[in-house]
């Protein structure tokens, strides 16, 4: 097992020690930074991310990864700073104005930031113009928005139709999602995609970023 | 704190005992079995008009003797059941006459292939933790038919089976079976691997066949169930205590009639009794009073020390439908509750007559969720909690929090795929599938994970040869071929 291997292997069990040290052992061998992030832990998360997606591990198992994967991050971050090596991307999240209800909101943000995306959580009842900036500000690709509530939906729109006013869109690109949210609704108000949950949310961050 | 059932106090069961005993003193049981006439005579017991009249101190003599407990192991001699206060078990119901088929949702008679499907596939239900004889292959002769079951069970499935006899020439064979696998008679006297239904014909009766399995049993040191089938309203009073009065005296007659043989004989107080539905001539199995008097016969038998059995949590649909699932669920979480140790249901429909491995999937699910109930509610490091709130608040939330982490997979029960809790969109993604369908995805699934059981080949050997040899005694040359 080469020490890539092992990397990727202790970030799927979720053990952030192995990785941390692993990880500078592969350092310490040589190994280019941006191979151990690439053949060890993003490759890792992939794996996890496969697991995850056929019902052979569960959300927690996820977490535990993407702890695992940040230890290794954060042993690697400022030589991957260095080699100007950028994040797979990032993206502004928040639950629409008025709606306070942010347990999917929260576990999106937690499986994108596993999956390698740097999040930008507003939080929730997130004004519409509150959304935009942080788009500008940020330098963001994509902005996710949730609701559980029918009332607030509206409130997705208005998000859609400030971007376009801001000239953001089709360089900001949208996701919306939530219990009573469709793919039907997504294409009505011109939202980019639509994720029916956390794991759908990733997959469809990675299209919109082409990553 | 086990949550627990309880439908009759202390009083009401020793008037219903009281009465059973009075009615085996005073009716008697038509015993149609002359060495067990014999064997009572030589108690001074004898009979008249076919009637064998027990007297009180025989019964209780013959209680004296039951064991309060007893054990079954798998065919690697691994301990899989212990028969003992509070100990739940699952076994799929028994000799059904039809297999709901896969392809058609029609029933049809159960051949070789459709029995190893099924003894493969209890296999790895890992809530079923045993399987039974559950259905009847119909391409062996009906002489054979008994222990043909039997023989596909031990060669395709490690589990302890609940079986029987049809006949009293089958006992044999099926005993050498036994002892093939488990490689002695004393070995299997130690681990005992089957459980035989014995059952009295209803009202207050033992023929021939049945008592004669009971002795056999007793002399190999066969655990046996006794299945009393009074069917309330019809061959037995319509109130439900007066059909749990004769419940109790046809199953006490058949512990002395076990116990005549060798005192200590392991028993399951047993049943199948019914309610008859007068409108439709039936006796449903999904009756709520069915239910009813499953869990009350079975307090009696508590009371009397002796490990329980009940052909609870089967339904009398048709199809793999809503009733099927009620009905079912209903019956395991009641069995579940009422501490009922060996719950004989899994798979039924249509009365006692229709397997379906569907179902089966989805009863290891009820299953499961049954016995999780009946795990109840108990602290698991939850105090103090102000040290896990503070963490919840720090970290604002604790999916990964070592806590979850120690107590997420026991403390919640994690269905299989055929139950479905995906969000609705995940759902459609996945197909939009029905019940029905997951069912038969995760019965192939799970078949294509089998191994064969782990004895060695000249076991497998033998048990084809005793085989052969029992079908060729009734005219059978060669046995059906055996898949995979």
């Amino acid at each position: 097992m080469t020490i890539l291997d092992a990397i990727a292997r202790a970030l799927e069990t979720g053990d952030d020690e192995a990785v941390g040290s692993q990880t500078r052992a592969a350092l310490a061998a040589e190994v280019p930074a941006k191979e151990i992030l690439d053949s060890g832990l993003i490759r890792g998360m992939d794996r996890v991310g496969g697991l995850f997606r056929d019902g052979e591990i569960f959300l927690p198992d996820v977490l535990l990864a993407a702890r695992a994967m940040d230890a290794g991050l954060e042993v690697l971050r400022p030589l991957l700073e260095a080699q100007a090596v950028a994040p797979l991307g990032k993206v502004v999240i928040g639950t629409v104005q008025g709606d306070l209800h942010d347990i999917g909101k929260n576990l999106v943000g937690i499986m994108l930031r596993g999956a390698g995306f740097e999040v930008i959580d507003l939080g929730n009842d997130v004004a519409p113009e509150r959304f935009v900036q942080a788009a500008q500000d940020s330098g963001a690709q994509v902005v996710g928005m949730s609701a559980l509530l029918t009332t607030t939906m509206p409130a997705m729109r208005r998000v859609v139709e400030q971007l376009a006013a801001a000239e953001l869109k089709g360089r900001v690109k949208t996701i919306i999602g939530g219990a009573p949210v469709t793919a039907g609704y997504a294409a009505e108000i011109g939202a980019d995609a639509h994720g029916f949950d956390a794991a759908a949310a990733v997959a469809l961050c990675r299209r919109l970023v082409g990553r | 704190m086990r949550p627990a059932l309880r439908f009759l106090n202390d009083e009401l069961v020793k008037k219903v005992i009281d009465e059973a005993m009075g009615l085996l003193e005073t009716l008697g049981v038509e015993l149609q079995n002359p060495e067990a006439a014999r064997l009572l005579a030589g108690r001074g017991v004898t009979a008249t008009g076919g009637r064998v009249r027990l007297p009180r101190h025989l019964v209780e003599q013959a209680l004296a003797g039951v064991p309060g407990e007893f054990r079954l192991c798998d065919s690697s001699g691994r301990e899989t059941h212990h028969f003992a206060p509070g100990n739940v078990y699952f076994t799929p119901g028994s000799a059904a006459l039809n297999i709901l088929d896969s392809e058609t949702g029609t029933m049809r008679r159960p051949k070789t292939a459709d029995y190893v499907e099924y003894a493969k596939l209890v296999s790895h239900l890992e809530n079923i933790a045993a399987q039974s004889t559950a259905m009847i292959p119909d391409d062996v002769p009906a002489e054979v038919q008994d222990s043909y079951r039997l023989f596909l069970s031990l060669l395709y499935c490690a589990k302890p089976v609940v079986t029987g006899c049809f006949t009293a020439a089958s006992f044999p064979v099926m005993r050498e079976m036994q002892v093939c696998v488990c490689g002695s008679a004393p070995a299997l006297a130690e681990k005992p691997l089957t459980v035989f239904s014995c059952c009295p014909t209803a009202p207050l009766k033992w023929s021939f066949v049945t008592a004669q399995n009971v002795l056999d049993c007793a002399r190999a040191m066969i655990p046996v169930e006794f299945i009393s089938m009074p069917p309330a309203g019809f061959m037995a009073p319509v109130t439900l205590v007066g059909s749990l009065i004769q419940h109790t005296a046809e199953t006490l007659s058949g512990i002395v009639i076990s116990q005549l043989v060798r005192p200590g004989t392991p028993v399951l107080w047993g049943g199948s009794p019914a309610i008859f539905d007068v409108r439709r001539e039936t006796t449903p199995m999904g009756a709520i009073e069915t239910m009813m008097l499953d869990c009350a016969y079975a307090e009696i038998g508590r009371q009397f020390g002796i490990p329980t059995q009940a052909y609870i949590g089967l339904s009398d649909a048709k199809l793999l439908d809503a009733q099927a699932g009620l009905e079912s669920g209903i019956g395991a979480v009641l069995a579940a509750l009422a501490g009922i140790n060996s719950v004989s249901g899994p798979g039924m429909l249509d009365f006692e007559s229709c397997q379906s491995l569907e179902k089966l999937v989805l009863d290891n699910e009820i299953c499961g969720m049954a016995l999780r109930l009946v795990r109840g509610i108990e602290p698991k490091d939850d105090f103090p909690a102000l040290p896990l709130f503070e963490e919840l608040l720090r970290d604002k939330h604790l999916l990964i929090a070592r806590h979850t982490r120690k107590w997420l997979k026991t403390e919640h029960y994690f269905p299989g795929p055929v139950i479905d809790r995906a969000n609705r969109g995940r759902w459609q993604a996945e197909g939009s599938l029905t019940l029905g369908q997951r069912a038969r995805r995760e019965k192939e699934r799970l078949a294509a994970q089998w191994q064969p059981p782990a004895f060695a080949e000249d076991v497998r050997r033998e048990l084809g040869r005793l085989m052969a040899a029992e079908a060729r005694r009734h005219g059978m040359d060669r046995l059906p071929d055996l898949p995979e």
